[in-house]
């Protein structure tokens, strides 16, 4: 048999371990809120079996080790014989982070166990042992009266062919005990013919003895998944041996090495995606060709006869190109529910420790969006989930003294608007102290004393820098470092956030986000003889004012009224230095733009139309210009700047200042 | 006799334009095309010789007139402009100048260090002089053309940066 370069898997072991104790943690919760469902148990227990089978095959011994512990556990759970409870499900949970770490480190190829996870490790074992010594070590095996396990195990012809490698179960036998291999022998089976024997078939069978003190539903789930693949006997060791040099264990896993491999792997990231969006492109891939071939056609003997033809030839061209791009976007995208997974854990631990009830409401997981911006909005994300338990949501007495049932509701939901996606993170808490924010804001000098503000802009101040109201600063949240590291967050990712509170009833966090970084939608402006294009994302309306709706105020800056506000004027002629633009307001259109909460008109020429720009760096070959966020190519080949809506602010405001 | 060396030395080729007048060349190995004069998208805070950007083949590229570098004018852009596109460091910029002349093989034994000037041209931009044909030709450190000005003014303000280019 050819030797395989294992280490080429060990990326997608990686993976999908990770990708277990996830499942493993959701149903972990689930058990947790009380649910029965036997099912559950099956999940966690397969979890655990393959990521632990996974860890022998590749040699991690201590991830095996580790995970082999919990998972005799969780047969005990799984035959009835242990009952589930709070401490079970929580040392469980830790076991789950104990292994995310102990995988972490497998990957970087540093040492896998600690401290920690010994602990653990003993921890879980003396559970399991209950009465009965604790783990199985080798050393420790000789000196007990040892007990121990004769197995006789003979492969079925088919044994191979349906996955099973024996040496795998040799090596999960190992982590049990002391393994010593007896006999092997050919089986009965086999054909006395040598011309006729199938190289696929196995014919081999073993007698083994597993040393140690192991209990036999352990060794069952070694041989769990063989069941109709093998021939079985095992039997307890008839008498107590002498301890006798026995000679080494058949397969030793060479597992130093193995582990030194691991280290190098190049961590560039992959996407699973599914075969329906495979074939979803394969398809368009196809039609694109058929389109191609037919403008050929056209082309080979054109007149002007055709016109009509290469007209409809173009236009579905077009139709192929848009369904294309959207297909190779999708292969980007997924669920939220990736992020949101994490939730119910958090909440869980952040109810034990604050002494709240929390009910957790998700909807809308599986809205999908791309990769980068999901994985970029996890962390603003927990910090908004942290933030409404910890300040928002109620302990239990207040919000029976309030009224309220005992139990506050968190709610996250997500769902498409437009070509954003929405997150919202809802309670039903206390609501923000809007008085003690503006006291706070005035207190830090960032609104004068005397400036009326609305409930929301007041609001919106819990987003500027160095801004935190908890009057003492706990471990969770009120930093101070909070809520503007959030909005930055969001902004990076082309997105805003804002919020929405009333006072004893609760407070709604808004996260628009757009679907994809590469591609926005943005309105093209004219200015000058330029083309800026506005995100369409950041609009909230475009409008003539009349000539004298705008009045000039005593610093020099200029304001309109709109809806119930004033908002100042920024002169995108001016911020961005265009000649020959429209300067009467009058003439030009004003587009009313919203950042983080901040709404500002922006004067421009006109209105061009509406456009898909794909965001192309300006520093890649330049560098960083402040107000615009990068360019993009237009219909006629030219370059427009896109425009950045938190960078125009700004610039306004310094020049409204330097006025 | 350039000829005559190219068998025996290795030579520097570098691509000459003029600029008012006068002869330039840039090392022909950062040269990544040529091309006339198209309309550039004009960006904000940038430098008045920073004309603006233009689409690469689907790269964002920004293009410089040297006139302006310089300190000099530039009555029009034209069908006539030339626009020489170099890279330095994997980062592509267009620079304009009067007109494309050819290009010559330079030995870089004959290469002498600029002198100070003090005339029309910046020397910070000028790696060497050297002569092609009896006329001499100002070899351009196109690596500096684009630096941002605050880092040149920091070059400045280092003294023995500033005895090195005194010494020069």
């Amino acid at each position: 048999m050819a030797t395989v370069d294992l280490s080429q898997f060990h990326k997608t072991f990686f993976e999908e371990s990770l990708e277990g104790l996830d499942a493993m943690e959701a149903a972990l919760l689930a058990l947790d809120s009380g649910s029965a469902d036997h099912e559950l148990v099956h999940t966690i227990f397969r979890a655990a079996h393959s990521i632990k089978g996974g860890a022998a095959t590749f040699g991690f011994a201590d991830v095996a080790a580790f995970t082999h512990v919990a998972e005799s556990l969780l047969e005990e759970v799984r035959s009835g014989r242990r009952a589930v409870d709070a401490g079970l499900t929580d040392l469980l949970l830790r076991s789950v982070d104990c292994l995310r770490a102990m995988l972490a480190r497998t990957a970087r190829g540093q040492p896998v166990a600690d401290a920690a996870s010994e602990a653990l490790r003993i921890e879980l074992t003396q559970l399991v042992a209950g009465e009965a010594a604790p783990a199985p070590a080798a050393a420790q095996a000789g000196a007990t009266a040892v007990d121990g396990w004769d197995i006789r195990f003979v492969g079925l012809p088919h044994l191979l062919r349906s996955g099973h490698e024996p040496l795998r179960l040799f090596r999960e036998l190992q982590q049990l005990g002391r393994l010593e291999v007896l006999r092997a022998f050919v089986g009965d089976a086999v054909a006395a013919d040598f011309s006729t024997l199938d190289p696929g078939e196995c014919h081999l069978g073993w007698e083994l003895r597993l040393h140690g003190a192991v209990a036999r539903p352990d060794l069952d789930a070694v041989f769990e998944w063989l069941d109709g693949d093998c021939e079985l006997a095992i039997a307890p060791l008839a008498a107590v041996e002498p301890v006798a040099p026995s000679p080494e264990p058949a397969v030793a896993a060479p597992a130093a090495a193995r582990e030194a491999s691991a280290a190098g792997h190049a961590d560039g990231g992959s996407i699973r995606v599914g075969i329906d969006k495979v074939d979803a492109l394969i398809d368009m891939m196809g039609e694109l060709v058929i389109t191609q071939s037919m403008l050929n056609d056209i082309g080979a003997n054109f007149d002007l006869s055709q016109l009509e033809r290469l007209r409809e030839g173009l236009a579905q061209l077009e139709r192929n190109t848009r369904e294309l791009q959207d297909s190779v976007m999708r292969i980007r995208m997924l669920p939220i529910g990736t992020v949101f997974n994490r939730f119910p854990r958090l909440v869980r631990d952040l109810e034990r420790k604050l002494g709240k009830q929390v009910k957790l409401e998700l909807h809308g997981e599986h809205t999908e969006l791309d990769k980068t911006v999901l994985e970029k909005i996890g962390d603003p994300m927990v910090h908004l989930v942290r933030n409404a338990i910890d300040h928002g949501l109620e302990l239990p007495r207040q919000r029976r003294a309030a009224g309220k049932p005992e139990a506050g509701t968190l709610r996250l939901d997500a769902h498409h608007e437009g070509g954003n996606i929405v997150v919202r993170i809802s309670d039903d808490g206390a609501g923000l102290n809007h008085e003690r924010i503006r006291a706070k804001a005035v207190e830090r000098g960032l609104v004068p004393p005397d400036q009326p503000l609305g409930d929301d802009e007041i609001a919106a101040l819990i987003f500027e820098p160095g801004f935190s109201t908890a009057a003492q600063a706990t471990d969770l949240s009120g930093r101070g470092v909070g809520m503007d590291v959030v909005r930055r967050n969001v902004r990076d990712l082309g997105g805003s956030v804002g919020v929405k509170s009333v006072a004893g009833q609760g407070s709604v966090f808004t996260i628009a986000l757009p679907l994809t970084l590469a591609i926005i939608d943005g309105l093209v402006t004219a200015v000058g003889g330029e083309r800026y294009i506005v995100p369409l994302i950041s609009i909230v309306e475009s409008l003539r004012l009349p000539a004298d709706a705008v009045r000039r105020t005593a610093g020099g800056g200029e304001v309109f009224r709109f809806r119930d506000e004033y908002l100042p004027v920024i002169r995108l002629h001016r911020a961005f230095g265009c000649a020959d633009a429209v300067t009467e307001i009058g003439r030009g259109i004003v587009v009313v733009v919203e950042d983080g909460g901040q709404r500002v008109g922006l004067l421009v020429d006109e209105l061009v139309g509406q456009q898909q720009a794909v965001i192309k760096s300006l520093e890649k070959h330049y560098r960083q210009v402040q107000g615009v966020s990068g360019a993009t190519i237009v219909s006629d080949g030219s370059v427009a700047l896109i425009v950045d809506v938190g960078g125009v602010v700004r610039l306004g405001r310094c020049s409204g200042k330097a006025a | 006799m350039h000829e005559n060396h190219a068998d025996t030395a290795p030579t520097v080729q570098q691509l000459t334009f003029s600029l008012v007048g006068e002869e330039y060349g840039v090392d022909i190995l950062s040269v990544r095309e040529i091309r006339g004069w198209t309309r550039v998208t004009r960006i904000p805070q940038t430098p008045v010789y920073v004309l603006g950007v233009l689409n690469l083949r689907g790269a964002i590229v920004p293009v410089l007139d040297l006139r302006l570098r310089f300190g000099l004018e530039r009555e029009s852009y034209g069908d006539n402009t030339v626009m020489i596109v170099v890279a330095v460091a994997e980062r592509l910029f267009g620079i304009v100048v009067d007109a494309v002349s050819d290009v010559v093989d330079i030995d870089p034994a004959t290469i002498k260090p600029v002198p100070d000037m003090g005339a029309i041209v910046d020397t910070r931009y000028l790696k060497g002089l050297a002569t092609h044909a009896e006329r001499m030709v100002m070899l351009l450190d196109v690596q500096k053309l684009m630096r941002p000005e605050d880092v040149e003014t920091l070059d400045a303000a280092l003294p023995d940066v500033r005895a090195a280019e005194i010494a020069a």
